[in-house]
């Protein structure tokens, strides 16, 4: 049994395995094997402790989501002038005709 | 001392106002002594000499003119470099970002030029502040001015350690579980995390949304004060900035501690932290309590969870703060041909460094369908839970007390293959982040090896004026003068 | 489609016309040069925030309240996290529990019974950059090499309307977003231009045998862009669906592209992989409190919807048919309000409207307000053909000219002489002229045929140049051939 594998084990206890590629793919992150392997490693071992938040009696308890109780920001409806669009197409990887240039999108 | 880029900034103040020198001088001081220090410490990214020379030719016309925009006028002071700067490469230490020059300024910037500062130049961090000993740059790690065997602390390393040298008067670091806090105690300088909301985080590139606030450097409390007092206040363009008034900050400065009631935290005098750091805390608490404040021990009975629910809130953030580097609209691009998809995730492969990476992808992991509610949600109520405890807490004392890093600096490379034990050295500042609360680091001394110890008083929210009320009593108690070996023009090689 | 019932939901996006965009101050100006209303927000560069655009929300809750909805007191901001490049955060804010508009529903008209389609939830978001796919055939995604991309439209504020899955045929759905897309213009939120793409749809459907309780497998059909398209990319989808399970195969569970130009969806499946939007709140945004003081306040300045406005008008006369018409026209509402407010009869200028006014506009490509027509003009006309004075032939020749620029009704009329002739003896002269010369017309009445009675009267008016009135020539007609 190699490392991975044995961590997987200690995983078994989580409610879920890491579909590490899969995790990779919706994070658009083109890794190689070798790095899947060391990451889905290194990911169960925090995963395994970030599990303590389990230990804790929650019921009833809200959410935090923002430390400050606070709400409603708004803007006022107003149109101001918007960046010259010489300022941040210079530092486009790839621009065409004052575009943003991309690869084809279908394989 | 003897030189310029010694002084405290209101010190620096005093002479500019006298006239016995000029900010072109001040900057003189700071270019010259990171001339020194730079070929051993790598604080600085970018030095922007040009800038500088202009801000501060206009800060000495300004004196000459008796304009006077406040304390930071003609002041060098620097800046991580996750805070854009309009037309200054901005990269937050990732090579996803090498070279960009952003066409806005952050609004601290703007809020610093406007008031007459001198902006020296960018420094170096952990890669989109994810770390805590500025290792992980994709630009070379900094080191620590006292050993330099040492790390600095992080993610803020570049930003503490032009101040611990003299290369800035002050400095602006971002602090999100303690990046403010944990290189100002590792480097012997005073580092505060403000209240959050309290500093605009427009233009601060964003690693945790709900965390990350900006604080100052400095080298001493009352200059952390005039610093803040700058940087902060309300936003329009920062929906999470709070639109009231700020709090009057160095209101209480000078008033000591008589009839302040302080509590020590419990649970950070005990398993974890070394046993020097708690000794030199104790003794501080001792003197604290000498000074007329009623200490009492203090307990935060979720804080062992909290830095469980940091590692999940954080990632969680971040791995979609994260998602717009792509390679299109600005930074690098993957040389691999592809479809777009392709395209993207090479890019942010090569792009990003292992701890970004390692973050994004538990992040991504914690929010997807299945474990939201066992990771992220989970994590939200134990950040509701430390909150109440701090609440509870603060129902019966002013200010909070506990050592600011359960460490002094470690050693380069020594936690850099365990990404756990480097997480836990941010375990005491992280709390003040989840709740949202003010905190602050001050020097009290060096440990036994000869490197700083780091002491933290955190208060309520919006309680900075008697935070630093304490902090400078701290400060006047500890007398902590001692300047690292690195700080002095005179030093040649390490 | 006999034996099946297909079971239809809708998906309505709406881009709101506000001068600013969703979270950031650059001016809501899609049709500029590319990327130029554009900043650091919108372009997602690192360190922008965002901040929500007040009249925005101030939309979404008007069309809230018009569809009945219930306004969350606390509504959320989430992200909703997906990778695609005509997004610049790789996130779309949007909405997920607590969306600013819950619960509501729509009566609409179809082919004359009402029926009622439940409204699940309306949320604010955000509208995505355009792309432009470039090489291979024609500007299609499918065969580009390369794409460009604009971000002038990434963050104008989009709302979206989401119905209950009540809708049980094509005609019904495009009732359904013909009534929405009247709804939103009236509100005065969007321009609800179909074709400009300020107001798109997504179509849910799916079929099932009928009496079933159980749904059957649904697709989701995009780029559904006309209310015609909405009508028959159903229709296709219906038909698809049914010819699927009829020949033993099973509806695909997937997103589906409406090709206008061939009449039929294709699968847009890219990856096997389902999406997972890893929603979360967004930390960037505060909670959104709406107090009932300031619904309160929205809900007193909301507009007369077009329901409300077509019920006034059929109580003013107009059938509903033409009601519908002068509700969708502003122009032809205005015109008819103001003259039935004057006292005018509004069954008759409700004809006049939806008739020849509309005809002319048509056939002069002059637009209504281009010509010279007033209100108190069709009062006067109509009031004219009321009381007798004017045959609805020559009121014709008279509203064509008052719409030319030639004059009041009156004047028109006087100058034109066509003021209709009273005087019996002229008409029973001409009738007396026209029965002598169609004998075999009056024999065929008299033996029982009333058609040729149409004939004679025709006969008469045109003798008479149209003056005569009609009711005096048909009774005198009538009278002399004894039918
Ligand atoms: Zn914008």
């Amino acid at each position: 049994m190699d490392e991975s594998s044995t961590r997987v084990g200690t995983i078994a206890a989580m409610p879920v395995d890491i579909d590490i590629a899969k995790v990779a793919r919706l994070a658009r992150l083109a890794l190689s094997d070798e790095e899947l392997e060391m990451y889905g490693a290194q990911l169960g071992d925090i995963l395994e402790h970030a599990e303590r938040v389990q230990a804790l009696p929650t019921e009833g308890v809200a959410p935090t989501s923002h430390p400050l109780p606070m709400v409603n920001a708004f803007r006022e409806d107003v149109a101001r002038e918007s960046l010259e669009p010489a300022s941040f197409l210079s530092e486009a990887p790839d621009v065409k005709d004052g575009q943003f240039r991309v690869p084809r999108i279908l394989g | 001392m003897g030189d310029l880029a010694d002084l405290t900034i209101l010190d620096a103040g005093d002479g500019l106002r006298a006239g016995d020198f000029s900010s072109a001088d001040l900057l003189e001081a700071v270019t010259r002594r990171a001339a020194v220090t730079e070929a051993h410490l790598h604080a600085y990214l970018t030095l922007d000499h040009e800038g500088a020379a202009q801000a501060a030719e206009a800060a000495d016309a300004s004196f000459a003119k008796g304009e006077d925009r406040g304390l930071l006028q003609g002041i060098p002071i620097a800046l991580k470099d996750n805070m854009c700067t309009r037309g200054i490469e901005t990269t937050a230490s990732s090579r996803i970002l090498d070279g960009w020059k952003p066409p806005y300024d952050a609004t601290v910037v703007t809020r610093l030029r406007e008031a007459g500062a001198v902006i020296t130049g960018k420094t170096n961090l952990d890669e989109f502040a994810m770390g805590s000993s500025t290792e992980n740059s994709a630009y070379g790690p900094t080191r620590n001015p006292w050993n330099t065997d040492k790390v600095p602390g992080g993610s803020s390393g570049g930003s503490a350690v032009t101040t611990a040298v003299g290369s800035a008067f002050g400095s602006l670091g971002s602090d999100t579980g303690g990046s403010v806090r944990q290189p100002a105690a590792l480097t012997g300088v005073v580092g505060m995390k403000p209240t959050y909301g309290i500093v605009s985080r427009y233009g601060l590139i964003a690693f945790a949304s709900s965390l990350d606030q900006i604080g100052p450097f400095s080298r001493s409390v009352a200059d952390s004060v005039a610093m803040l007092d700058v940087i902060s206040g309300f936003d329009p363009r920062d929906a999470t900035s709070i639109n009231a008034p700020v709090p009057n900050f160095g209101g209480s400065l000078d008033r000591g501690v008589a009839g302040l009631k302080i509590g020590v935290v419990t649970e950070f005098m005990g398993e974890g932290i070394d046993p020097h750091v708690i000794t030199a805390t104790r003794a501080m608490a001792d003197r604290l309590a000498g000074a007329g404040a009623e200490v009492v021990e203090a307990t935060l009975p979720s804080v062992e969870y909290a830095l469980s629910a940091y590692y999940l809130i954080a990632p969680a953030e971040c791995s979609s703060n994260l998602a717009r580097f792509d390679g299109i609209r600005f930074g690098h691009r993957t040389q691999v041909e592809g479809t777009t998809e392709e395209m993207m995730a090479h890019t942010r492969a090569e792009g990003f460094g292992p701890e970004v990476i390692r973050r994004i992808l538990l992040g991504t992991y914690a929010l997807s369908a299945g474990y939201y509610d066992a990771f992220y949600g989970q994590a939200q109520k134990v950040r509701t839970l430390v909150r109440n405890d701090f609440t509870a807490a603060y129902g019966h004392v002013d200010v909070l007390i506990s050592p600011t890093t359960p460490t002094t600096a470690f050693s380069v490379g020594e936690k850099a293959a365990d990404p756990i034990a480097m997480y836990y050295s941010d375990l005491c500042t992280i709390p003040s982040n989840l709740a949202g609360d003010p905190a602050i680091s001050v020097p009290i001394g060096l440990d036994d090896a000869g490197l700083p110890v780091g002491f933290q008083v955190m208060a309520p929210s919006l309680g900075e004026e008697v935070m630093y009320q304490v902090a400078a009593e701290v400060e006047r108690l500890a007398g902590f003068t001692e300047r690292a070996l690195l700080a002095t023009s005179t030093v040649v090689a390490p | 489609m006999s034996g099946w019932e297909a079971v239809i939901g809708i998906e309505t996006h709406v881009e709101l016309s506000t001068h600013s965009k969703m979270f950031c101050s650059c001016a809501v100006d899609v049709a500029g040069p590319p990327n130029s209303a554009c900043c650091p927000v919108c372009l997602a560069l690192p360190g922008a925030l965002p901040v929500p655009n007040e009249k925005a929300i101030e939309g979404i809750i008007k069309i809230g309240l018009a569809l009945e909805c219930t306004i969350n007191e606390s509504s959320l901001f989430y992200r909703k996290n997906y990778f695609y490049p005509d997004l610049p955060k790789n996130y779309q804010i949007s909405q997920y529990t607590f969306p600013v508009c819950e619960g509501g529903k729509l009566d609409i008209d179809v082919d004359g019974t009402t029926m009622t389609v439940g409204i699940t939830r309306v949320h604010m978001e955000e509208d995505t950059g355009k792309s432009t796919h470039i090489g291979g055939g024609g500007g299609r995604i499918h065969d580009a090499d390369h794409t460009l991309l604009d971000f002038n439209r990434a963050g104008v504020p989009l709302v979206e309307i989401v119905t209950e899955p009540d809708i049980r045929s094509a005609a019904e759905a495009r009732a359904y977003g013909a009534e929405i897309q009247r709804i939103v213009f009236a509100l005065g939120v969007s321009d609800a231009k179909l074709e400009a793409g300020s107001m798109r749809f997504d179509v849910n459907v799916s079929v099932r045998p009928v009496g079933d309780e159980v749904l059957g497998t649904r697709t989701e059909t995009k780029n559904v862009n006309s209310l015609r398209a909405v009508q028959r990319a159903i229709e296709y989808e219906i038909d698809r669906q049914i010819n699927v399970l009829e020949t033993g195969g099973k509806v695909i569970q997937e997103t589906r592209h409406w090709n206008e130009d061939t009449g039929v969806t294709i699968s847009m499946r890219i990856k096997e992989e389902s999406e997972d939007y890893r929603y979360f709140q967004d930390p960037d945004l505060l909670p959104l409190e709406t107090s009932a003081e300031w619904r309160e306040e929205i809900r007193r300045g909301l507009p007369e919807l077009p329901a409300a406005r077509r019920a006034r008008f059929i109580d003013a006369g107009t059938d509903a048919v033409t009601a519908g018409l002068l509700v969708d026209d502003s122009d032809l509402s205005t015109l008819f309000e103001d003259a039935v407010a004057s006292g005018a009869s509004g069954r008759a200028v409700g004809i006049w409207l939806t008739g020849e006014v509309v005809a002319y506009s048509r056939r002069t490509g002059t637009p209504i307000p281009d010509t010279s027509l007033t209100a108190p003009h069709l009062g006067e006309l109509t009031g004219m053909v009321d009381e007798g004075k004017l045959s609805f032939s020559a009121a014709k020749e008279v509203l064509i000219a008052v719409m030319d620029g030639e004059g009041t009704p009156g004047d028109v009329a006087e100058a034109k002489d066509l003021f209709q002739v009273s005087d019996s003896g002229a008409i029973e002269s001409a009738v007396e002229s026209v029965l002598a010369e169609n004998p075999d017309a009056v024999n065929k009445i008299r033996s029982g045929e009333t058609k040729p009675l149409g004939f004679l009267v025709g006969q008469v008016m045109r003798q008479m140049g149209g003056r005569a009135d009609p009711k005096v020539v048909h009774s005198l007609l009538r009278k002399r051939t004894g039918a």
